[in-house]
């Protein structure tokens, strides 16, 4: 046995070239999501100074188009600044946390059909999962900054976060019911076959839910609480800077296009179009479907911006009492109500 | 393979359950254990109990370390971190420690393969392990599944009856 | 080898997370070749609205975030109970919708109690 052979036994080349695809597979998507999500902060500052009757960046090329390259350059060469007496490994680990946690929910998306980097079963679950990470960054960086803004804001929002995904959790089991399987290329097939085409529809109350809670987890306005910039200047991540800041930035961004994906997948169709859409317009079959599935997810994010720019801010005990008081049992009514009717028409 | 995945899970596991006794700050053993809890699902996976794996995330470490972390936080362990030893006594744990491995390589013995029940590898697999679990959960273990949730009312109450006090002052 | 099982479908996304931890550590690494550093006392205190910081930073906190952590933990494993149920709702049709409506009203139960307690009410 040569030590070629040693080294890379029969078969092993195969695996070699699977785990390449694998690789091409993910650098795709990060790539893509990464550009997304710099150019979603573009996007918001142009529609919401449009709502406010402003004209948004205009400077950095035309249209200050290149106003977010602008701002990932300038953040490279922010100073990295430590405050004294911080926790510097917590300190360092809270930002990387974070964005793992959003970035990796991203091996489940459904892009168009066949197109996902992992296809598991428990793909819903999995999403749920490194949501439920997301509270790590928050509250560690609120505790190793040693500062009180940070601490606050980190504490706010951690039980903020909690609450909401309890509500978010539950307000998907409708959709799981519908389906049957936690798979989410399935739940898009599944859609497919259902008279009304996507579940928004039939589950209603259910993507009502969804979308609170989905705006309260990725503390968005008006839900952004903990970083109420009046009272807490910014909350969890007040003494972060250039890139450990940006990183946080990106975090949120990525949590805001994985809401898209989740609210695209499971409510609104996924790739597909609904069949008595189809019917009418017969041309729309040549579209391709990962050009529906974007369309969805612009305007998901779309309507975060609008929500922001139309909602004024909640107050905390508002806050816990829409998570706890109102969505967890409207979640739970929606679940009873899926319930009975699938027992009827059956 | 399986050997490979196997080993790395396992002394993953039993390297970060040390660092959380060893590391001297609540917190960084707090996120040792959220390090270990990852490969303990990884352990699950190789057992194709692909829920239970995410279970393990979102339960332990999603919802039970966090609130390890509130209770760190509240309690606002600054002066005990600089205590050269937290706990007195070494050679009584260790007696404990090695007592316990005794009875484990004890246990070693029983340990035998049992021909396959109606479940196996390729049924589950077949079903989704999901899917699996709520056939037999919701069907032969249905009084354990209702006594859960008397276990989880006693939770809550618990919870409310012990920070009541503290609520009306 | 009997009984061994290798979820190779699961290699994506152990692979996507070490990707993104490599991707979270890269982003930072170019950063520190870039960024300057010039570290000084002031600039380097906790923020406090521009004055220098008064008493200690981890201020002790209401108990309420605790009793919310609690009750989370309690919801959270509700939740779990009610997803493979979902999964094979189908498949078992009344019988486990009878029997999830007695688990949830028994846990209705400590919930009205939590709520008549005001643990969701924050003044």
């Amino acid at each position: 046995m040569t030590i070629f052979e040693f080294l890379f036994p029969p078969g092993s080349f195969d695996i070699f070239l699977n785990i390449i695809i694998i690789l091409i597979k993910i650098a795709v998507v990060i790539g893509v999501v990464m550009l997304h999500v710099a150019y979603a902060t573009y996007f918001e500052r142009k529609v919401i100074g449009r709502m406010q009757v402003r004209m948004g960046p205009m400077e950095v090329g035309p249209h200050g188009l290149l106003q977010p390259i602008a701002d990932m350059l300038k953040l490279f060469f922010k100073e990295d600044i430590i405050p004294e007496k911080a926790d510097k490994t917590v300190f360092y680990i809270a930002p990387l946390i974070s964005l793992m946690a959003a970035l990796s929910s991203l091996a489940v998306i459904p892009f168009y059909e066949g197109f996902v980097v992992a296809n598991i079963n428990v793909g819903l679950l999995f999403i749920l999962a490194m949501s439920s990470l997301g509270s790590y960054g928050i509250i560690l960086s609120g505790w190793a900054s040693n500062s009180k803004y940070a601490f606050l804001g980190g504490l706010r929002s951690s039980a903020q976060v909690i609450s909401y995904e309890i509500a978010m959790g539950l307000s998907l089991v409708g959709v799981m019911m519908m389906a049957g399987s936690m798979n989410l290329s399935e739940i898009v097939k599944a859609q497919a076959e259902y008279p009304a085409g996507i579940y928004a529809i039939p589950q209603i109350l259910g993507f009502f839910v969804f979308v609170v809670a989905a705006i309260a987890e990725t503390n968005r306005a008006p839900f952004d609480l903990p970083e109420a910039e009046s009272e807490l200047v910014a909350g969890y991540f007040v003494e972060y800077s250039g890139m450990r800041f940006a990183l946080f930035y990106a975090a949120e961004y990525i949590g805001m296009i994985i809401m898209g994906c989740l609210a695209a997948a499971c409510f609104l169709g996924g790739w597909t179009v609904p069949k008595y859409i189809l019917a009418i317009l017969p041309f729309l079959k040549y579209v391709p479907g990962i050009v529906w599935f974007v369309m969805k997810v612009y305007f998901v994010i779309f309507f975060y911006y609008w929500i922001r720019a139309t909602l004024p801010r909640y107050r905390y005990d508002q806050l816990m009492a829409i998570g706890w008081k109102l969505l967890i049992p409207l979640a739970l009514a929606n679940i009873l109500f899926t319930g009975v009717i699938k027992i009827m028409v059956e | 393979m399986v050997e490979f995945f196997f080993g790395f899970f396992a002394i993953m596991i039993l390297f970060c359950s040390v660092m959380v006794v060893m590391s001297r700050n609540a917190i960084h053993s707090v996120l040792w254990m959220l390090v270990m809890f990852f490969h303990v699902a990884g352990v699950y996976l190789m057992l194709n109990a692909e829920f239970l794996a995410a279970t393990q995330i979102i339960v332990y470490a999603g919802a039970i370390l966090v609130l390890f972390l509130f209770v760190i936080m509240l309690l606002n362990l600054r002066e005990e971190m600089n205590i050269e030893q937290l706990i007195d006594g070494w050679p009584a744990g260790l007696s404990l420690a090695v007592a316990m491995l005794v009875v484990l390589i004890l246990a070693l013995g029983s340990f035998s393969v049992k021909p396959w029940g109606q479940w196996s590898i390729e049924v589950v697999e077949k079903t989704t392990q999901t899917k699996a679990l709520g056939k037999v959960l919701y069907t032969e273990y249905l009084l354990p599944f209702e006594i859960a949730s008397l276990v989880l009312l006693v939770a809550i109450i618990g919870a409310v009856v012990l920070a009541k006090k503290k609520l009306k002052s | 080898m009997p009984g061994t099982y290798l979820p190779s479908n699961y290699l994506p996304v152990f692979i996507f997370l070490v990707v993104a931890i490599a991707f979270g550590l890269g982003a930072l690494l170019i950063g520190a070749i870039f960024r300057i550093r010039r570290p000084y006392k002031e600039k380097l205190m906790p923020y406090e609205s521009g004055i220098d910081p008064v008493g200690e930073p981890r201020v002790r906190f209401s108990i309420r975030f605790y009793i919310i952590a609690m009750l989370f933990v309690v919801f959270d494993v509700e939740a779990i109970f009610l997803y493979p149920w979902a999964v094979v709702f189908d498949k078992i049709g009344l019988y486990a919708f009878v029997e999830m409506v007695i688990f949830i009203f028994i846990l209705l139960v400590g919930y009205l109690y939590a709520w008549k307690k005001e643990a969701f009410t924050w003044e």
